[in-house]
């Protein structure tokens, strides 16, 4: 078994690849407008950091946020057109269990991304490999309540101290994380979803109201 | 293989995912997977409702391609994808597929100019391009004087809309009368059983100090609109048929008689027309006339050919290869401004450079 995983649903710009043992080579840069321009070096100097070539690759796991949407874009259909090429399966999973798997706390606690907006995508988790509710965006004060007194992780968590008074690193996602993720769900013989964007948010799109008449009154 | 590449090409710019594959100058696929109907209601392109639809749509498009070509994957000579201008998120789903695909097959990626692209296609029409081509394209994003002596390497602008696209000013008309989006269809349709000299409306920019070759579609919008809302609030039932001929016959005439003005001015006996208003009927008609008038060789590709597609980027890129252009690079990005001055996005070689500069210092 050879995995690549990448993740580009936060400011990091994550692959990793996991041989069946443990990730034998990985590569994470922080800059969360350039993701387009970073990924596919990337994944080439992973490559060949392991002395190996794309099509050893026998599975591709890409984190499907939730995250900003042009970036999270980039690596999801990074991931489609691998699997479309090489005729391997592509596997989801979701940003925040990599970051949750990553923190590898026992007890209850909560992973936040930056969702922008004064917003942060959020979830609850019991333990590291165990999320209770749906990955969701909302207000840091408006969920307060919520995750009031537990741990919590992300860039989200750091970047709100009122709403998440214990929060630490890790920051960002790494597909090295999602990777371990992916292959021990895999090896316990789970099925892993499909690729697909969590957005969690509608476009941005108004429905024009009748044009705008351009005969002064 | 220099001669007849096999290129698959993919195009994102707008609302379209387009997939079209290429041997040379010879079409032999043209998958189109159009968002337009999400589009509808909000009365023009929502990027963001584009760029998730490209997503979806990219790998059942570019199969449907290769089915529809009959070839495989590893047969391609490239791979080539439009790196700009258009809007950047739709863009960098495309940009990011192309790469990819490239980058697994072990193919050269070619990142391509979307302007430049819809002059190319009409090869995969009348064959090889003549050298010098005078292009007018003119679509919703869109509306320049082109002239290209080489459509790899040198396309050089002459002139320009100011303000609005003529395919916005279609779209915009179309919207006063209710008459839904996009407009340029439904505008045709209507004109057909107007009379065009029903109304005169202004003709932009053809004063005798205007700029020779630029274009300007705001005024004669804004001009229909208010004549349309004068007959409303006199209360008197507004002529959908004569207000659509006369306002797309304002906007033809001064496309064409422009691009014929260009033509003679440079000495070029070849006009081509392109981008989604090319399909406009009178348009094709009009350009006829005064084409023949001046003893110049019209080239106007079949509508579907016109509109934003793969095919167009795949017969860019299949010229790329054919004249030995260098191929872009794995950082390729999207540039939503890419001028169409620049054919195609070649790797950084400087890129090198600037890194043994560094090290110098340390
Ligand atoms: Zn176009």
């Amino acid at each position: 078994m050879l995995l690549l995983a990448l993740d580009t649903a936060t400011p990091a710009v994550t692959v990793a690849l996991h041989d069946g043992r443990d990730v034998i080579a990985s590569s994470s840069q922080v800059d969360a407008r350039r993701h387009g321009e970073l990924l596919l070096p990337a994944i080439d100097r992973v490559l060949a950091e392991a002395g190996l070539r794309l099509d050893a690759v026998t599975g591709i796991v890409a984190g499907t946020g939730p995250g900003p949407y042009t970036g999270l874009r980039v690596g999801l259909m990074t991931a489609d057109t691998f699997g479309l090429a090489l005729g391997v399966p592509v596997h989801g999973v979701c940003t925040l269990d990599g970051l949750a798997y990553a923190a590898d706390l026992e007890g209850p606690f909560v992973v936040a991304t930056d969702a922008r907006r004064k917003e942060v995508y959020w979830a609850r988790y019991a333990d590291s490999r165990t999320r209770v509710t749906d990955p969701a965006v909302d207000r840091p004060a408006d969920i307060a309540e919520q995750v009031g007194g537990l741990p919590a992780v992300g860039a989200g968590a750091l970047l709100y101290p009122d709403t998440f008074p214990k929060a630490h690193e890790p920051e960002h996602v790494s597909a090295a994380a999602l990777a371990r993720l992916a292959a021990e769900k895999l090896a316990a013989g789970e099925e892993l979803p499909a690729p697909r964007p969590l957005y969690l948010r509608r476009p941005d799109a108004q429905v024009p109201k009748n044009y705008k008449v351009v005969t002064p009154k | 293989m220099a001669d007849e590449p096999l290129v698959l090409g993919i195009e994102t710019s707008c609302d379209e995912t387009g997939v079209g594959i290429v041997r040379g100058t010879t079409l032999l696929a043209d998958a189109v997977a159009s968002s337009v109907d999400e589009h509808a209601r909000f009365g023009g392109v929502v990027p963001e409702v584009a760029s998730r639809a490209h997503l979806e749509a990219m790998v059942p498009t570019i199969d449907r391609a290769l089915k529809e070509a009959g070839v495989t994957a590893r047969d391609l000579d490239g791979i080539a994808v439009t790196a700009g201008p258009g809007l950047a998120g739709a863009l960098l789903v495309g940009v990011s597929a192309a790469k990819a695909y490239a980058y697994a097959l072990g193919k050269p990626l070619y990142g391509v100019n979307h302007l430049a692209s819809h002059i190319c296609v009409d090869q995969l029409e009348h064959g090889a391009l003549p050298e010098p081509t005078m292009a007018l394209l003119v679509s919703g994003g869109h509306s320049s004087l082109l002239l290209s002596s080489d459509i790899t390497s040198d396309v050089r602008p002459m002139g320009a809309t100011i303000d609005d696209a003529a395919g916005e000013a279609f779209d915009k008309i179309a919207r006063v009368l209710n008459l839904g989006f996009p407009g340029g269809p439904v505008i045709d349709r209507y004109a057909k059983e107007g009379d065009p000299t029903a109304i005169a409306f202004p003709r932009g920019l053809t004063g005798p100090r205007d700029p020779v070759y630029d274009f300007s579609f705001s005024g004669l919008k804004t001009a229909v609109a208010r004549w349309i809302e004068a007959k409303r609030a006199a209360g008197e039932e507004v002529p959908v048929r004569d207000v659509a001929a006369s306002f797309q016959e304002a906007v033809v005439d001064v496309l064409t008689r422009k691009a014929v003005r260009a033509c003679k001015d440079e000495g070029v006996d070849h006009l081509m027309i392109g981008g989604g208003v090319a399909a406009n009927s009178r348009l094709r008609v009009l350009a006829q006339e005064r084409c023949e008038a001046a003893g110049i060789r019209l080239r106007v590709p079949r509508p579907k050919l016109c509109t934003d597609n793969g095919a167009m980027v795949a017969a860019l890129g299949a010229e790329m290869v054919a004249r030995n252009r260098a191929a872009s690079s794995w950082d390729l990005s999207a540039d939503s401004s890419l001028p169409v001055t620049e054919p195609h996005v070649p790797g950084d070689h400087d890129h090198v450079h600037e890194v043994s500069k560094e090290n110098l210092y340390s």
